[in-house]
């Protein structure tokens, strides 16, 4: 059973603000979430490889090749609050990293 | 109270100097103008694939064979995930339970992993300059966000600061040797983290660890593990513990500052990254980081020691650095007859105090002396042509001109009095007019031989054989 304070824990880490209720809501459907793990743990799967990845590929790579990026006028265009070239952002020492 | 034991254990990032970052097709840059190489991929905007630059991958695997490790014959890369504005993502890519590699060793220090990853944006911090909005801000430039990192981790088994900056030296020699980084600490190409701990001597177990971040440098690599290690021993000492946390080396005051306590490892959410499949290194990729490799200095140190004879401390000295091993091997191949041991021994000595005396900033391979002319020299002093005081003369005319020992000898007048009769005229002259001094040698004070030796080779420039000299000035006082 996930309890509030493991809520609000990983809503720390996502960086979530959550009310309450949503606390409460939340702790409900993490915890039914985790419920179906332990339940999928009880089958016999000796024997049975971890799947990590569900296409069969492996060794997909890129040759070192440039190709060209993007002009910075376009990349900075979306940023709230760009400076001197480049994305302006609150400092993390503000924030709880 | 027992004495207490120092337990290091260091992590370096490497960046590898490949065209193209890690995922995507932006090219590596250094000292650019900020965020003119990024794109959707390093800038993760929605919907996009990283593909892992196969280049990379070939160099990670050149280092975990270089460094003796086991590569993992399938390895995945997992989503680290945390919130910092130097990585858009949320997450960075990394591997997590199955790296590339693991269990190597070099030197006597055993490798723990050797994993692939990709390193953040750089951050420039603006200060509490109260512009803006009266707080902190910091300049984020993505042109180093999603270069290629390759991540070696060192078990404990570093015993001080100055063995652990030794090791992160040859380390770095390595690894440039293989051509995969540029290795600049200053530049950071080569960051290196350490972990450190004390226990009591003899001890097996592992005190509380603190992690050293931000030594740019070896010097202060070697000064904060100092620093950190007399702070543990001094808590140790008053009974406290240490806690365990992170440390942010200043090194204007040698001092250490604790950041922010590090999320868990389980707070970072590890989990398998879907947009990339398994790495499966093939039996021809390892041929090929195999036989790329080349003859690494732990492995030319033993030659040095084990074939030519060389003893330790040159044959570290030269093997380090691939420059001056190339110029002592080639000095020690023309040196017919010459142990290979008294060419290291003026590759290591009198050149390189030469060159120093001289001034200059290059070392040997890039003074006018050439490793063949060096190798003529020890010749010469070896059979006696000339002395070794003549021989340091020459050394200091090709220091400074460059040209053959033959002809600077000949020039010179430096050629060894060969011709008994002469050097035994010279002694007698020199005998007599110390008295005193011949006197002691007869009473049983061989000391006071210099005075007529140093007469001897003031007389003949220095071109007597200094062992002969003594041996005529014995016989001649008959004792």
């Amino acid at each position: 059973m996930i309890d509030r304070e493991q809520v609000l824990h990983v809503a720390r880490l996502a960086r979530l603000r959550l009310d309450e209720a949503e606390v409460e809501k939340m702790a409900g459907e993490l915890s039914g979430i985790l419920e179906h793990v332990d339940r999928i743990g009880e089958l016999d799967l000796d024997g049975v490889e971890p799947t990590s990845h569900v296409v069969e590929l492996e060794n997909v790579l890129r040759p070192d090749r440039p190709r060209p990026s993007w002009p910075r006028d376009v990349v900075l265009e979306p940023a709230p609050d760009p400076a001197d070239g480049a994305f302006r952002a609150p400092s993390p020492q503000a924030d709880s990293q | 109270m027992a004495e207490l034991e120092a337990v290091i254990g260091l992590e370096i990032h490497v960046q590898l100097s490949t065209r193209t970052k890690m995922f995507c097709g932006c090219e590596l840059s250094f000292g650019d103008q900020p965020n003119v190489h990024t794109c959707p991929v390093c800038l993760a905007h929605p919907g996009v694939l990283p593909a892992p630059n196969e280049e990379a991958i070939r160099y990670a695997l050149q280092i975990a064979v270089a460094l003796e490790c086991e590569v993992a014959p399938r390895s995945i890369f997992h989503r680290k995930n945390y919130f910092y504005p130097d990585n858009p993502k949320a997450y960075q890519i990394s591997q997590y339970d199955i790296p590339l590699a693991t269990g190597g060793r070099l030197d006597d220090i055993r490798i723990h992993r050797v994993h692939l990853e990709e390193d953040a944006a750089k951050m420039i911090h603006v200060g509490e300059s109260g512009r803006i909005h009266g707080s902190g801000a910091s300049l984020v430039d993505f042109n180093r966000g999603g270069t290629p990192l390759v991540e070696i981790v060192t078990e404990p088994d570093l015993r001080s600061a100055a063995e652990a900056s030794e090791w992160a030296r040859l380390l770095r020699t390595t690894v440039r040797q293989l051509g995969v980084s540029d290795v600049n600490m200053e530049e950071g190409s080569l960051r290196c983290d350490a972990n450190v701990s004390v226990r009591p001597a003899g001890s097996e177990e592992l005190g509380v660890k603190t992690e050293l971040k931000n030594m740019n440098s070896f010097r202060f690599l070697e000064r904060g593990i100092e620093a950190e290690l007399a702070r543990q021993q001094e808590l140790i000492g008053a009974g406290a513990a240490v806690v365990q946390e992170t440390l942010h080396f200043d090194p204007r005051g040698v001092t250490l500052t604790s950041l922010r306590s590090k999320e868990e490892a389980h707070d970072y959410r590890y989990f398998p990254e879907p947009d990339l499949v398994p790495l499966a290194p093939t039996e021809q990729m390892l041929h090929e980081a195999r036989g790329s490799l080349p003859e690494l200095p732990a492995a030319r140190i033993e030659r040095y020691r084990e074939e030519m004879g060389l003893p330790p401390e040159a044959a570290a000295q030269l093997a380090a650095d691939p420059e001056a091993a190339v110029y002592f091997e080639r000095a020690a191949g023309a040196a017919a007859g010459v142990e290979p041991r008294v060419v290291a021994n003026w590759v290591t000595g009198e050149l390189a105090a030469a060159l120093r005396q001289e001034g200059g900033e290059a070392g040997a391979t890039g003074s006018k002396v050439e490793p063949e002319a060096l190798a003529a020299l020890v010749v010469m002093v070896q059979e006696k042509r000339i002395s070794h005081g003549s021989g340091k003369t020459v050394l200091a005319a090709l220091v400074a001109e460059g040209g053959e020992p033959g002809a600077i000898v000949e020039r010179e007048g430096l050629a060894q009095i060969s011709d008994s009769g002469e050097l035994e005229a010279i002694v007698a002259t020199a005998v007599d007019a110390n008295p005193e001094a011949a006197a002691q040698i007869r009473a049983g004070n061989g000391r006071a031989i210099g005075a007529i030796v140093g007469a001897v080779m003031r007389e003949t420039k220095g071109r007597a054989d200094g062992a002969e000299v003594n041996r005529l000035i014995r016989d001649r006082l008959g004792v």
